[in-house]
C-alpha cells in the first residue's frame, strides 16, 4: 500500500495592535468588548468620497514581523484593491497587497517534539485591512459591526512545507510567540485577532506534484488547529485510499463533533480582480527605515533560549519556560541583573511565582513582587536570616501586599534563630517535655531524631535555623547517654 | 444692470468697495434661479436658506473689516462634491437623500474663503457622461439653446455659470467633464493637474483621473477660484505637496515669445469645420500677440479614448461597489442580505451599469493583461507624448470638442457617439498635465465654440495667462445667452 505525504501550508492573519486603524484615525478597539460601531468614521465605513491614508506605524509593525521572519523587504510597496462583495466589507473591496507585497522569502525556525529544529519557508508577508463583523440573526436579519473594519492586518503565508499536525502546531505556536514578543499582536485566537488557516493536501510519498487541497477556517484555538489538521489528513487519506478525489473547498471546524465540514466549494477559482489602488501612491520602504526597525527589534525567543543555556547555564526546559512570554523573560532578566543567581531565580519563578500568578489569574506584568524584591528575599535566605521554608511564606506575603521582604520578616518575627545558646535552650526544653521519646531514642529508636527537630521547629514557629537545630538535637540527645 | 451679470472678480471688487452686499448678490442669484431654472434645470438642490445665512455672515464679517478671497461670492458646487448638511447625490438615484456629515476639502476651502454656496448642480450619474442626460434626475438644458445639451458631466455647473445662476462653480473633470461643458456653454473651465486639487470628499468615479476644476465667466474668475481650492491636502495621499503660485498675479496678458504647439492629431477627421475654423483663427490671434506656433505631433492620441474607456470603468467598477444600501442611501429590501444589495443596485442608471460591467470585465482574470494592462501601457505612451511635446512648447492649443453642443437625445441611443464628445479632452486626463477651455467663437446656430489650452504638470499659471491674453484681445466671453423662459 502506498504511503501518503502530508503537504500543509499555513495562512495566518494577524491584526496589528496599533493605536489607529490602517487608513484612518479610528482607534483599534477590542472587538469583543467595545460596543458595536463605536470606533468607526466615514473612512472605515466606506462613505462616498472618502480616501485612505497609510498609517506608517502599522507599516513599521509589519516590518518588525517581516524582519523577525528573516524576509526580504520590498523597497516599493504597492497596495491593491481586492474586489468582492460582502456586507462586512464597506467599500466592496479590501485594500491589500498583491503583486508587490511588503516582504518575501523568509523563514521561521520551529522546534519539534524531541528537540529537533527545522526551518519553514515564509512565502510572503503583506499588509491589508480587516473587514467588519457580520452577525446573522435567525430569521430576523443580519447585524454588522464595523469596529474591526480597517484594522491593520498582516497576512503571513508559509510555504507548503509542513508535514504533520504536530508541525502545524509547532509553527503556529512559534509564530504567535514571535508576534507577542514583537508586541504587534496579543495572540488571542478566540477573539480572532490571530487567525490561522491551514491548507492541507496529501500526495503519494515521493511524488513531486501537489494533491488537491482543502482550507480549514474558524479555528479558535491551537488545539483545534492541530485536531482539525489531523482530522482532515485522515479524512483525505480515507478518500484517496478508496480511490476517490478530494474536493477543493473551504471547510469549517465543528468543535463539538470534532470534525471538519464543507463550507464553500472552491472549484471555480475566485476572481478578485486585483488592480493597483489608485488612491494610494506606492509606499517606499528605504534602507534607513529598515535598519532602524531592525535595531529596535527585541531579542527573539530562540536566541534567548540559546543564551540562557549557554551563558546562564539553565536547562533547556527552564530556558524554554522562561522565554515563552517576553514579559516573563524580562522579569527573569531583571532579577538576574539585580544580582540573583540565574538558576536559583529560575527555580523560584518556575516553582513558586508561577503558582501564585496562576492562582490569582494575573499576568507577570501586573504582580506586586518585583524582580529586585525576589533577589532581596533570596539574600535573606543566604544570610540565614530566614529559612528556605519561611522564604516561601514571605513570597506569598510579598505577592499579596507588595511589601519588601525584610519588612515582612520584621513584622512577623520570622528572623531565623541562629543563636546557638538561644536554640540550645529551646532544644533542652523540648527534650525535657518529651522524656518518654528521649528514652526510646536512647534505647535505639534513633529515627526519632527527626521528630525532635520537628518539635523544635514547631516550638519556634519555623524560625529555627534547620541545620543548627539538627546539630543541637543530636548533640543534646547524645549527651544524655 | 443686474448684479448677476457681473463677473466674479467684478462682484468681488464691488463687495470690497461696499457698493453691493453679499445678501443682495445672493438674493439676485436666487431670484434668477427661480426665474430661469425651472426650464434650465442646472441645479439639483438650491440651498437657499444656507446661502442667505452665509451671505449675511459674509456681510457681517465685511462690516467688521474682514475680507476673504471669495468673501460673499455666490458659488455653485457640482453635486458629486460632498457638502456637509446639504444633499449630495452624484446625480444618482442610489444616493437620493444622502446628506454627507462632512465637507469635501474643496468645499471647506470655499467656506474658509468666505464663498456663499448657492446649491448643487446637475451631473451625469457619477460623472459618467457628456451631456447630463445620464443624470438620474433631470437633463440640464444649454442656456444658448434649450434644445441642446450643456455638455457633461459637469453640465449643471457650466449652465449655471453661463446663465448667471452663480458667479462661478466647481466641477470635476475625469475625461473632459469640466472643459467639454465649458466649451458647450461658452464659459471658461479648467482641469488642473492631477493632485493639484484635493479629491477628499469628491465622490469617486475614476480615482486616478478625477480632478476638481473651476468654472468662471472669465479666465480671471477661474484663476480666483483655483487659487482657493488648490494646494496640498494630507487627507488625499495623491495630492501634490508643492507651493501654489499666485494665479491671478500671473495674468499679465504678455505671451510674446511663448511657444504654442498645435497638435495635428487634434485637427483630424470628425472635426466640425466651423470648430476647426474658429480654433484656427484663435491660434492666429495668439500668433498675432507675439506667440510662436509650432505644429507638433501627439502620435498616440488615437489610443486615448479606448484606454480611457478601460481605465475609468475599471476603477469605477470598484469605486461604485460600496453603494449597496447597507450603510447609507436608499435601500430596496430583498429576501436576504445579498438580495437586498442586488435590489438596491438596480437604482443605478443604464450608463453606470454599462461602465461597471465594462470595468469588471476589463479586470477579470484572463482579460486583465489584454485590456486593463494594455490600457495602462497606452496611458504611459500618451503621457510620454505630452512630456516630449512640452520639451519644445510651453502650451498646446487645440479644439476642446470636435463639435458644438449637440441636440438633447441626439446621441443617447449610441454610447460610442457620446464617448466621441470626449475624444479631445481625454488625453489630458491620461497625462500629467492640465487643460482649460475658453470661448473662441460661435457656430452658425449661435452655439459657443471652445478652444482648449493644455499645459505641462503644474503649469496652470502659464495656461491661464495665455487664455487671459486671448480673452482680453477677443472678448468672446462678453456675449451672454439670451434669456429664454
Amino acid at each position: 500500500m502506498n504511503r501518503f505525504e502530508a503537504v500543509i501550508g499555513l495562512e495566518v492573519h494577524a491584526e496589528l495592535m496599533t493605536n489607529a486603524k490602517m487608513f484612518c484615525g479610528c482607534r483599534v478597539v477590542d472587538s469583543v468588548e467595545a460596543p458595536p460601531n463605536s470606533a468607526v468614521c466615514p473612512i472605515c465605513l466606506g462613505m462616498p468620497g472618502m480616501l485612505p491614508a497609510i498609517n506608517r506605524r502599522a507599516v513599521e509593525f509589519a516590518l518588525r514581523v517581516a524582519l523577525a521572519l528573516n524576509c526580504e523587504i520590498q523597497a516599493e510597496n504597492v497596495f491593491a484593491r481586492k474586489n468582492y462583495f460582502y456586507p462586512d466589507l464597506p467599500k466592496g473591496y479590501q485594500i491589500s497587497q498583491y503583486e508587490l507585497p511588503l516582504a518575501r522569502h523568509g523563514w521561521l525556525e520551529i522546534s519539534l517534539p524531541g528537540g529537533a529544529k527545522r526551518r519553514v519557508g515564509i512565502r510572503r508577508v503583506h499588509i491589508e485591512e480587516d473587514t467588519g463583523k457580520l452577525t446573522h440573526l435567525d430569521g430576523e436579519g443580519s447585524l454588522v459591526d464595523y469596529n474591526r473594519s480597517g484594522v491593520p492586518l498582516l497576512e503571513i503565508v508559509s510555504e507548503p512545507e509542513l508535514h504533520s499536525a504536530e508541525e502545524v502546531y509547532a509553527y503556529a505556536v512559534r509564530l504567535r510567540q514571535i508576534l507577542r514578543y514583537l508586541q504587534v499582536n496579543s495572540g488571542d485566537l478566540e477573539k480572532g485577532v490571530l487567525r490561522v488557516e491551514p491548507n492541507i493536501s496529501l500526495r503519494p510519498q515521493g511524488s513531486s506534484e501537489f494533491g488537491t487541497r482543502t482550507e480549514v477556517k474558524n479555528l479558535n484555538s491551537f488545539r483545534a488547529l492541530a485536531a482539525a489538521t489531523e482530522y482532515e489528513l485522515q479524512r483525505q487519506e480515507a478518500i484517496l485510499r478508496q480511490g476517490g478525489e478530494v474536493a477543493q473547498e473551504t471547510r469549517g471546524w465543528h468543535e463539538g463533533r470534532r470534525e471538519t465540514f464543507s463550507q464553500r466549494s472552491k472549484e471555480e477559482a475566485e476572481d478578485y480582480r486585483y488592480f493597483p489602488e489608485p488612491d494610494l501612491p506606492p509606499l517606499f520602504v528605504d534602507k534607513a527605515w529598515i535598519d532602524r526597525v531592525r535595531q529596535e527589534l527585541p531579542e527573539l525567543p530562540a536566541a534567548k533560549v540559546d543564551r540562557y543555556q549557554e551563558d546562564l547555564d539553565l536547562s533547556h526546559y527552564d530556558a524554554s519556560v522562561l522565554t515563552e512570554d517576553r514579559p516573563i523573560a524580562e522579569w527573569f532578566e531583571a532579577a538576574v541583573k539585580a544580582g540573583g543567581e540565574p538558576k536559583r531565580v529560575a527555580n523560584w519563578i518556575i516553582n513558586n511565582l508561577f503558582a501564585l500568578i496562576n492562582e490569582s489569574q494575573q499576568e507577570i506584568t501586573s504582580i506586586r513582587v518585583t524582580p529586585e524584591g525576589l533577589v532581596s528575599l533570596l539574600k535573606l535566605v543566604d544570610e540565614e536570616t530566614i529559612s528556605h521554608n519561611s522564604a516561601k511564606d514571605v513570597l506569598v506575603e510579598m505577592f499579596k501586599t507588595g511589601k519588601a521582604p525584610d519588612a515582612i520578616v520584621g513584622e512577623r518575627g520570622l528572623a531565623q534563630i541562629s543563636d546557638e545558646q538561644a536554640l540550645e535552650h529551646i532544644v533542652s526544653k523540648v527534650l525535657a517535655l518529651n522524656a518518654q521519646q528521649v528514652q526510646a531514642y536512647l534505647e535505639g529508636k534513633e529515627q526519632l531524631q527527626g521528630w525532635f527537630v520537628g518539635q523544635v521547629m514547631r516550638e519556634t514557629r519555623g524560625k529555627a535555623n534547620p541545620e543548627l537545630a539538627n546539630e543541637l538535637v543530636t548533640k543534646l540527645l547524645e549527651r544524655r547517654r | 444692470m443686474n448684479v448677476t451679470e457681473l463677473t466674479l472678480t467684478e462682484l468681488r471688487r464691488r463687495l470690497r468697495q461696499g457698493s453691493v452686499t453679499s445678501v443682495a448678490a445672493t438674493e439676485a442669484v436666487l431670484q434668477r434661479i427661480i426665474d430661469l431654472d425651472n426650464d434650465l434645470r442646472a441645479y439639483l438642490t438650491v440651498s437657499d436658506a444656507l446661502a442667505l445665512e452665509m451671505a449675511r455672515d459674509a456681510d457681517e464679517r465685511r462690516a467688521l473689516g474682514e475680507d476673504g478671497p471669495l468673501l460673499g461670492v455666490p458659488i455653485a458646487v457640482k453635486d458629486i462634491i460632498c457638502t456637509q448638511g446639504v444633499e449630495t447625490t452624484a446625480g444618482s438615484r442610489i444616493l437620493e437623500g444622502f446628506i454627507p456629515p462632512y465637507d469635501a476639502t474643496v468645499v471647506a476651502r470655499l467656506r474658509a474663503a468666505g464663498a456663499v454656496i448657492v446649491g448643487k448642480t446637475n451631473t451625469d450619474e457619477f460623472a459618467m457622461g457628456s451631456s447630463t442626460e445620464n443624470s438620474g434626475y433631470v437633463t440640464t438644458r444649454n442656456p444658448w439653446d434649450h434644445e441642446h445639451v450643456p455638455g457633461g458631466s459637469s453640465g449643471g455647473s457650466a449652465a449655471a455659470v453661463a446663465a448667471g445662476l452663480a458667479f462661478g462653480a466647481l466641477g470635476t473633470d475625469t475625461g473632459g467633464s469640466v472643459r467639454q461643458p465649458a466649451s458647450f456653454c461658452g464659459v471658461v473651465g479648467m482641469r488642473p493637474t492631477y493632485g493639484r486639487v484635493s479629491r477628499w470628499g469628491v465622490i469617486a468615479y475614476a480615482s486616478s483621473l478625477d480632478q476638481v476644476g473651476p468654472f468662471g465667466r472669465t479666465v480671471a474668475d477661474c484663476a480666483a477660484i483655483l487659487q482657493v481650492i488648490a494646494g496640498h491636502d494630507a487627507l488625499d495621499s495623491t495630492s501634490i505637496d508643492a507651493p501654489v503660485p499666485d494665479y491671478e498675479a500671473a495674468l499679465t496678458g504678455d505671451i510674446s515669445g511663448l511657444r504654442i504647439g498645435v497638435p495635428q492629431e487634434y485637427f483630424a477627421e470628425g472635426l466640425d469645420p466651423q470648430v476647426d475654423a474658429a480654433v484656427g483663427r484663435a491660434i492666429e490671434q495668439l500668433e498675432a500677440m507675439g506667440a510662436q506656433t509650432v505644429v507638433i505631433s501627439l502620435p498616440h492620441t488615437r489610443y486615448a479614448l479606448p484606454a480611457y474607456y478601460l481605465i475609468a470603468p475599471a476603477e469605477a467598477s470598484a469605486n461604485l461597489a460600496r453603494y449597496d444600501g447597507v450603510r447609507y442611501g436608499p435601500r430596496c429590501e430583498g429576501s436576504n442580505v445579498v438580495d437586498t444589495v442586488k435590489q438596491t443596485r438596480a437604482l443605478f442608471g443604464a450608463e453606470t451599469k454599462r461602465r461597471i460591467m465594462l470595468g469588471t470585465y476589463a479586470l477579470s482574470a484572463g482579460y486583465y493583461e489584454a485590456y486593463y494592462g494594455q490600457a495602462l501601457k497606452a496611458r504611459t505612451l500618451i503621457q510620454n507624448d505630452f512630456l516630449q511635446a512640452f520639451e519644445s512648447v510651453d502650451v498646446i492649443a487645440a479644439p476642446t470638442c470636435p463639435t458644438t453642443a449637440f441636440r438633447i437625445g441626439e446621441r443617447t441611443a449610441d454610447p460610442l457617439s457620446m464617448y466621441l464628445a470626449d475624444v479631445l479632452t481625454v488625453p489630458v486626463n491620461l497625462s500629467a498635465g492640465c487643460g482649460l477651455s475658453l470661448p473662441c467663437g460661435f457656430d452658425d446656430a449661435g452655439l459657443p465654440i471652445g478652444m482648449q489650452l493644455i499645459g505641462n504638470t503644474l503649469q496652470e499659471a502659464t495656461v491661464l495667462n495665455v487664455a487671459y491674453a486671448y480673452e482680453r484681445a477677443t472678448g468672446w466671453n462678453r456675449k451672454r445667452p439670451v434669456e429664454t423662459r
